[in-house]
């Protein structure tokens, strides 16, 4: 009588938080997600990474009911979401969800991820800002590079991904597995697609309206935004060539 | 022997001094050191052996012996700075998995602290 059970088990899902400095959007970010209705069949816990933060996010997530995984030195983004990633592995969860502590990804486009992984059935959901072309479209450079990187995708994985530069993800399982192991550190976004794709996981993406970031700054400014895009071509190149 | 021949040797041997100080101190690990060692040992042997630089000059069809001194050296240091960002790379990688573990681990202590404290209030009840 014990395949009702496993049958009716609700599937773990794990909403990572990476942060650096977000003291501001935080609380809102976490109380968004608290009031999210899940469907009946998703268990979902919360953990927000404190990339060594300068602020007190440490200290605001507390407040909430949340998993906090306080790293003693700043990792950078990659290493801040693999982290998360490998404490989704450690414990068995079915599904990583990733969202920016900055309020840049509304919580409550989550269930759009979990409706479109429970439709197509894809290994990895990209929440994308282009598909639909609604809410915040970011500035013209970022959707240069970003054309730009839909491009190598393309040339690399066959996949049309266009919105790769997205952090707004969801990985099943497999996923998760793989990520554990292999994460990009700085800017990751665009190589880890490279990766997944490499290692036969489909790709598949869903429009969300995503906003400006509350609060925080990005992690890629002007000047840091050719050697962001030289870095991420080497990157995606090498995990291309590599087995 | 010339003035420049002693200045070098001696030069070379107060660096060789060093290196084995780094070592015995443990600052510097013994496979770093090899190179340095190598370097100095060149150099003695070119100081002690002056036309030995004309003689691998001929031998290398390079006319001025000068040349042949800064084409070897800055290859040898190239490719020991590539070693150097290979070092780095790997300890890169070592001290991200260790904050990773690390962070996990804190993680691990805090739900393990909560649970006995919640057995301890279950049972003092």
């Amino acid at each position: 009588m014990s395949i009702p059970v496993i049958a009716t088990m609700p599937k773990k899902v794990l909403i990572i938080i990476p942060c650096y400095n977000e003291e501001n959007s935080l609380p809102l970010v976490l109380t968004e997600l608290g009031n999210i209705i899940m469907p009946d069949d998703y268990a979902m816990s919360i953990a927000v990474i404190n990339d060594c933060s300068k602020d007190n996010t440490a200290t605001v997530a507390k407040q909430y009911n949340v998993i906090l995984l306080d790293l003693p030195m700043n990792l950078g983004i990659g290493g801040a979401v693999q982290t998360g990633i490998k404490y989704a592995m450690n414990n068995n969860f079915d599904i990583a969800i990733q969202l920016d502590g900055d309020g840049q990804h509304p919580p409550g486009e989550i269930i759009k991820l979990l409706n479109a992984h429970q439709s197509f059935g894809a290994d990895i959901i990209i929440g994308s800002r282009f598909i639909d072309n609604e809410g915040f479209q970011s500035s013209l450079v970022r959707r240069m590079g970003i054309r730009y990187f839909y491009r190598l995708n393309k040339i690399f994985t066959g996949n049309n991904i266009f919105d790769s530069t997205s952090g707004f993800r969801l990985l099943n399982k497999r996923t998760i597995a793989i990520a554990a192991n292999n994460y990009p550190d700085d800017y990751p976004e665009p190589e880890s697609l490279v990766i997944f794709a490499k290692a036969g996981l489909s790709i598949k993406e869903v429009p969300v309206n995503m906003r400006a970031r509350l609060g925080g700054v990005s992690s890629i400014n002007h000047s840091a935004s050719l050697f962001y895009t030289l870095k991420v071509s080497i990157g995606m190149l090498f995990s291309f060539i590599r087995n | 022997m010339a003035r420049i021949q002693i200045i070098t040797i001696l030069l070379d041997l107060f660096f060789v001094a060093y290196i084995s100080r780094l070592i015995i101190k443990g600052k510097l690990r013994e496979e770093y050191a090899i190179i340095w060692c190598l370097c100095t040992l060149v150099l003695i042997i070119f100081s002690l052996w002056r036309e030995g630089l004309q003689v691998m000059a001929n031998l290398f069809g390079v006319f001025e012996p000068p040349n042949l001194v800064f084409t070897g050296f800055i290859f040898a240091i190239l490719i020991y700075l590539l070693h150097l960002s290979v070092i780095v790379s790997k300890l890169q990688n070592n001290t991200r998995n260790l904050s990773q573990q690390i962070s996990l681990m804190k993680e691990d202590i805090e739900t393990l602290k909560k649970q006995i404290k919640n057995d301890d209030n279950s049972s003092a009840n």
